[in-house]
């Protein structure tokens, strides 16, 4: 009788044991979701990372240097680098024009959006919905980038692969700085960012253009201005750049505007326009502020102070592997 | 104010092509079919077949993920959509009709007593110094400071507007008119100005919000313009006998035993009210003032009794199908609601008015 019972509370002890051991294994499960604390300051809880929308070209910037694109079903209409992004997956419009329903229609599970999203009521419902509604930072900053980096890797729970970009961010961050110590004179420089009719509009304080300006270790001349403005040939003149940066746009004619910035007069008088100092760049790559922010910034140090030296850190291949 | 001429002309002869009940049954009619597509279609594709299994979740209180979704997209989202769209249509349409009745001119509309460029400006200064100046005010209302600024933005210079005018102990249609225009203009600039002065995130806020939509429908909302779509119900029937009198002149009018002030008056602050509201919950959305009414007299000739509920009845189906339209063909992009409406309203109206002439008939 008393083995038996001795069996019995072998068994018993066992059972529990295994209930336990499953129990330990169901939570582990359970604990592959992720708590994160977003933008906004929300607590939010990710359980399922497998249908991502990705509101903001710098997040799907990222998310394609994480090597989880498969894992995206859709995307916005800012999503312009890379290029196939747009193309393969769906496309919910202007991230500031969000459709609820739209959004919902395209059956993620876990949304990604930068703190830019809106309109403010859009993202107000749909952060009290089921799916998970991660807001990205969004800061013009080496510290920023990498901040950006960590938090959608965290939440798409993807850590190793997000350390990996942000070494490779903080090491091109690292040659950029190198780069801008050996700077002796800081070039002022003039962001335009589109010339439309004989006016030029400029990139002023708080702008993703003075902040690239500021990095690639140039003057911003028009820091006086705040946000992209136009400005008259009178006002150009008075700043006096030594170079100008204007954009390529992604669709190529890059010719019209170039040209029409060369025949402005305000420009010519410029000491950029006497010495033909015009660098025309690639707007996205420029200013997207994603991964490839330091490389885009290093090759604007390269092209601002040709005496430097040093070969073009790479403007086509980007963070993508 | 010779184009005002043809409407009270037609008054006289009473040319029509369709008797007025028939109009307005055709238009509930097609009000209805549109309220149905309206719940029906949506980028989801969850269709109203959905709506018994969300009843009985919320009737026996157990929600499965499935029909959490749906409860959401049917009750939440497409519901007030539905319900905004029809209040935006109506109060703008009728809105429109009485502007037209009240200058007796086809081409008035509520821009004209300055509520639509008083809501403007005082939108675009919300978005513009939302994060700065205005930051305590605008972050203490959440999302609904736009809609709030815009609505008092409206009302508020259309009183002004009135008082001016009014000063003299009448409201001079004409000097109204004027004033109009020059508060329509002195708004314009200011708007112009902040815009002028806000980053380009800011611009593409403001552009977006001067073409409308309704996709930031919520029962909140539907709540808020309750009050308005009641006050436009109540006051039209009063309005109906003032506006046919109007019709013929305003001395006319007056010998009828119209009060033609007061009536004036009421005219000017229901239009505000509605229009201000429509404005504060979706953005400007034009055309339709204009063209509803329009229509409504085309067919069925310029009796107020079937231009005001004929107007409110085709208003809100013309909002309906077009915002049917403004979130279907980009899916699950959405397209600006005034854009829409103008694209597939203004060949139709195109169309009628050449066909039938606005002045011969």
């Amino acid at each position: 009788m008393r083995i038996e019972r001795l069996f019995r509370g072998v068994a018993a002890a066992f059972l529990c044991l295994l209930a336990a051991a499953s129990q330990i294994i169901i939570s582990a499960a359970a604990a592959a979701d992720v708590t994160l604390t977003d933008a906004g300051g929300r607590t939010v809880q990710i359980s399922d990372a497998s249908r991502i929308l990705s509101v903001g070209g710098d997040i799907t910037e990222i998310i394609y240097a994480l090597g989880a694109d498969a894992r995206l079903v859709g995307v916005d209409s800012t999503s312009q680098f890379p290029a196939k992004a747009l193309k393969d997956k769906a496309n919910v419009g202007y991230m500031r024009a969000l459709s609820i329903e739209g959004v919902i229609s395209v059956g993620a599970t876990l949304i990604l959006a930068s703190e830019r999203a809106g309109p403010p009521e859009v993202v107000k419902t749909l952060k009290t919905t089921s799916v998970p509604y991660v807001e990205i930072p969004d800061q013009y900053s080496p510290q920023g980038i990498a901040a950006k980096v960590r938090l959608v890797a965290r939440a798409i729970g993807a850590e190793a692969e997000g350390e990996q970009v942000v070494r490779q961010v903080e090491a091109d961050f690292k040659a950029l700085a190198d780069g801008v110590k050996r700077i002796k004179q800081p070039a002022k420089v003039l962001f335009v960012l589109a010339a439309q009719n004989g006016r030029a509009t400029v990139g002023g304080q708080g702008t993703s253009a003075h902040a690239i300006l500021e990095l690639a270790g140039a003057t911003n001349t028009a820091a006086a201005v705040a946000g992209f403005k136009p400005l008259t040939d009178e006002a150009i003149i008075e700043l006096a750049p030594e170079v100008i940066i204007t954009m390529r746009r992604s669709s190529g004619n890059d010719g019209h505007d170039t040209n029409q910035l060369l025949t402005m007069k305000g420009v010519q008088s410029t000491p950029a326009g006497a010495a033909n100092r015009l660098v025309v760049m690639d707007g996205l790559y420029l200013l997207s502020f994603g991964p490839r922010a330091p490389r885009a910034a290093l090759d604007l140090m390269r092209q601002i102070y040709p005496e430097l030296g040093g070969e073009p850190a790479g403007s086509h291949t980007g963070a993508t592997k | 104010m010779t184009a005002a001429v043809p409407i009270a002309a037609r008054a006289r002869e009473g040319g029509r092509l369709a008797s007025p009940h028939a109009l307005v049954a055709v238009s509930a009619l097609a009000l209805l079919v549109a309220a149905f597509l309206s719940v029906s279609i949506g980028p989801t594709g969850i269709t109203l077949a959905s709506l018994p299994r969300v009843l009985a979740a919320i009737a026996s209180g157990q929600h499965d993920a499935a029909t959490a979704r749906e409860q959401l997209v049917l009750l939440d989202i497409r519901l007030p959509r539905l319900l905004l769209g029809a209040f935006v249509g109506a109060a703008l349409a009728v809105s429109g009709a009485m502007m037209q009745g009240m200058f007796r001119n086809p081409l008035a509309d509520p821009a004209l007593i300055g509520v639509s460029s008083g809501a403007a400006l005082a939108a675009v200064a919300t978005i513009a110094l939302g994060n700065g100046l205005a930051g305590p005010v605008t972050k203490a209302f959440g999302v609904y400071a736009l809609p709030f600024a815009a609505f008092l933005g409206g009302v508020s210079t259309t009183l002004v507007l009135v008082l001016m005018v009014g000063r003299s102990g009448q409201l001079s249609v004409s000097t109204l008119l004027l004033a109009g225009v020059a508060v329509g203009a002195l708004s314009g600039a200011l708007t112009g100005l902040i815009s002028y002065a806000s980053d380009d995130r800011e611009l593409r806020d403001l552009t977006l919000w001067m073409l409308g939509s309704l996709s930031g429908a919520s029962w909140p909302k539907v709540l808020a313009v309750l009050p308005f779509a009641l006050l436009i119900a109540l006051a039209l029937p009063g309005l109906v006998r003032a506006l046919n009198g109007l019709l013929l002149g305003e001395a006319e009018a007056f010998h009828l035993g119209i009060d033609v002030d007061r009536a004036k008056r009421i005219i000017v602050l229901v239009t505000a009210a509605a229009v201000g509201a429509a404005v504060a919950v979706a953005g400007v959305v034009g055309f339709v003032g204009i063209v509803i009414p329009h229509l409504i007299r085309l067919v069925a000739g310029p009796d107020h009794r079937v231009v005001l509920p004929g107007s409110a009845l085709l208003g809100a189906t013309l909002v309906l199908l077009a915002d049917l339209l403004a979130r279907m063909l980009l899916r699950p992009a959405e397209l600006p609601l005034g854009v829409v409406m103008a694209l597939i309203g203004a060949p139709v109206f195109l169309h009628m008015v050449v066909k039938r002439g606005v002045g011969g008939g």
